[in-house]
């Protein structure tokens, strides 16, 4: 008689010393952010060090205050936040999709938005509020269109993807179309907002956002349980007692929310919610898309983004130019993985 | 034909399919109480259907499935999680999740947004590990694991929902022959202490030997059920799969034991 085999197989040896890194590596992306913010609070044609700029923060320095919390405090902050929003509404997607490529920008979510502002800006004239509701408007029908001709009972991640890529490339043709036969003036000021930039003037263009983004992130924090869920597969899921479709138009509608919200003030910023959900699983090691890692990268990638776009170039040039270019790169990298892996 | 008896859950005249294609038509099956319901048939003839409109995933377009006297679509989904789980053919595992963190998510019914992880739910993980003979491997990210250490994890997770009726679609494939039969006898384990199985298996001879109650379909059809020892016979394997074979007594169980003849052995 041979004996029955080992009920379990002995666990290997560093199972019992294996550390969390998830929880250390969201505290030291937080101070990493923090940290970036105060050096970015003194840069510029007026340069201050750390400690000054702490200094400046917590006491009325007169001109150095003025200078950091008036001049210099909305744009980081902006970018901070706004990097939050892209690079959660990147995790929702990309666990949706269970795909790195499934992200908003690469299935339509921003090119529609721009589709939305050239022809608000070459049709009924310009205007912030008009360019704004342009954008959301036509960003939110590209994704609702995009889901729809996705769906086939029930969504499906690559088709999701695909079909995005698709209604991309034929809003790209449509936008070049759009942009030619506008005058000149009008083409250029689309092309402004079209470059994504946050280089914003205060507070005030930021607000309507904040106020968004702050009902956004706690509705965020109840779906990542069904989004946790969904990770696993619809019949695992759907015998967990979660409403898959249900819960899946819900992370749909708040990954377009973030992404609509951060577009419609400061245009379309790319490779922010493609990258740092990635980066932050491959530094927090974490199972799924970490989603407050995912915020912090976001954060970190956009305001460091922002700064080259402001201190390093010769020339200031709005930070989506800095993150197109960042972003091309990091598409080709993630491509050629991919393909190296399938092949 | 014996009497399938009562049951906390059946299908109820259903018509099950997808899209444009239809699978069953009309199918009614009761799960008796306490049994170790065995689900056995040719490829593609519905049985995994029949076990996700079973678990709540696929409405019937005609028909009822009943829980506990009642439709289960009327029943709210979370509340069905706690009376049947289901171990899907196919599940996915998140890359780098830990065998622990992954069978704690069995444990999604019993949570809320304001109620997270409780006692409970860590005492039911500890007790679903346990019984799988995982709890070693708590700390180990699945994607490290053989193929059947993975399928004990996937058998923990649906344990540690702490359901009284578990739903199993082929929990033995792509094991060795080792690891199937430890995982039956788990499962004839569990079945032991009170819980109330279904296990789509496609060995005729497992199935004879570990279920109560075997159920046999054939195109969307429940052909056969009953006692695995009435049931099972030369005349219907051949029926059913289209396979000559010899039926004898099983040396130690006393269960019918299928030997498929081949084009080597033909009937005489
Ligand atoms: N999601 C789906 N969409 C469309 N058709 C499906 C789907 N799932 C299954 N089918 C079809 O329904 C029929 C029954 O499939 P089912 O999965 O129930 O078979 P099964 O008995 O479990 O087979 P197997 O032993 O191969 O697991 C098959 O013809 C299959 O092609
Ligand atoms: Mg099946």
């Amino acid at each position: 008689m041979t004996a029955p085999a080992p009920a379990h197989a002995p666990a290997p040896a560093r199972a019992g010393v294996r550390v969390r890194r998830g929880p250390l590596t969201t505290a030291a992306l937080a101070v990493a952010a923090l940290l970036l913010a105060l050096l970015a609070l003194g840069l510029g044609d007026y340069p201050l060090s750390v400690p000054e700029v702490v200094r400046a923060l917590v006491s009325d320095q007169g001109f150095a205050t003025t200078v950091v919390t008036g001049w210099r405090l909305p744009r980081v902050v902006v970018a901070l936040v706004f990097g939050a929003a892209l690079g959660v509404s990147g995790a929702l997607f990309q666990s949706l999709t269970r795909n790195p490529l499934g992200s908003p920008d690469v299935i339509g979510f921003s090119t529609g938005a721009y589709t939305g502002v050239l022809v608000v800006t070459t049709v009924l004239g310009t205007g912030v509020l008009g360019v704004s509701a342009g954008a959301l408007l036509a960003g939110l029908a590209t994704a609702f269109v995009v889901y729809l001709l996705a769906y086939r009972d029930g969504v499906q991640g690559f088709r999701l993807i695909v079909v995005g890529i698709g209604v991309t490339g034929m809003l790209h043709g449509v936008n070049v179309w759009l942009l030619l036969r506008a005058e000149t003036e009008v083409a250029m000021a689309a092309s402004i907002w079209g470059a994504g930039s946050i280089a914003l003037t205060g507070w005030s263009q930021a607000v309507p956002a904040f106020v968004v983004l702050a009902v956004l992130t706690p509705l965020v924090c109840a779906a990542s349980g069904p989004l946790r869920q969904l990770e696993l597969g619809d019949d695992a899921a759907g015998a967990h007692g979660l409403r898959v479709e249900r819960s899946r138009l819900v992370v749909v509608v708040l990954g377009v929310a973030l992404i609509a919200t951060v577009t419609a003030t400061a245009g379309p910023i790319a490779f922010v919610a493609l990258s740092a959900p990635q980066i932050a699983r491959r530094l927090a090691g974490s199972p799924g898309l970490p989603l407050v890692a995912s915020a912090l990268t976001g954060g970190l990638v956009l305001l460091g983004a922002d700064m080259i776009a402001q201190h390093v170039l010769p020339t200031a040039v709005p930070v989506g130019v800095v993150t197109v270019v960042l972003g091309g790169a990091y598409l080709l990298a993630l491509i050629v993985q991919e393909a190296r892996r399938r092949w | 034909m014996v009497n399938p008896g009562t049951g906390r859950l059946r299908a109820d005249a259903v018509t099950l399919g997808y899209d444009r294609k239809t699978v069953s038509t009309g199918l009614s099956v009761t799960i008796p109480d306490d049994s170790f319901t065995v689900v056995v048939g040719p490829n593609a003839c519905g049985k995994s259907t029949l076990l996700r409109s079973l678990a709540r995933l696929l409405r019937p377009s005609a028909g009822d499935v009943v829980l506990d006297g009642e439709s289960i679509h009327r029943i709210a989904t979370k509340e069905v999680a706690r009376r049947v789980g289901l171990l899907p053919q196919s599940a996915l595992a998140p890359e780098g999740i830990t065998v622990g963190d992954l069978v704690a998510r069995g444990r999604y019914p019993h949570q809320n947004l304001f109620r997270q992880q409780t006692e409970a739910d860590r005492e039911a993980v500890a007790a679903a590990m346990a019984a799988t003979h995982v709890a070693d491997l708590a700390e180990v990210p699945v994607d490290e694991l053989s193929g059947g250490q993975r399928q004990r994890v996937w058998v923990a997770m649906a344990l540690a929902q702490q359901t009284g009726i578990l739903l199993l679609d082929e929990p033995t494939t792509f094991l060795d022959i080792a690891h199937q039969i430890e995982l039956l006898d788990l499962f004839a384990g569990l079945h032991r202490d009170g819980a109330t199985l279904v296990a789509v298996l496609h060995d005729l001879n497992h199935a004879a030997r570990y279920a109560t109650h075997l159920v046999v379909m054939k195109g969307g059809e429940v052909v056969a059920q009953g006692d695995p020892g009435e049931v099972v016979t030369a005349d219907l394997v051949e029926d059913v799969f289209g396979l000559p074979c010899l039926v004898i007594p099983d040396p130690l169980s006393g269960t019918p034991l299928v030997i498929p003849r081949g084009t080597a052995h033909p009937a005489p």
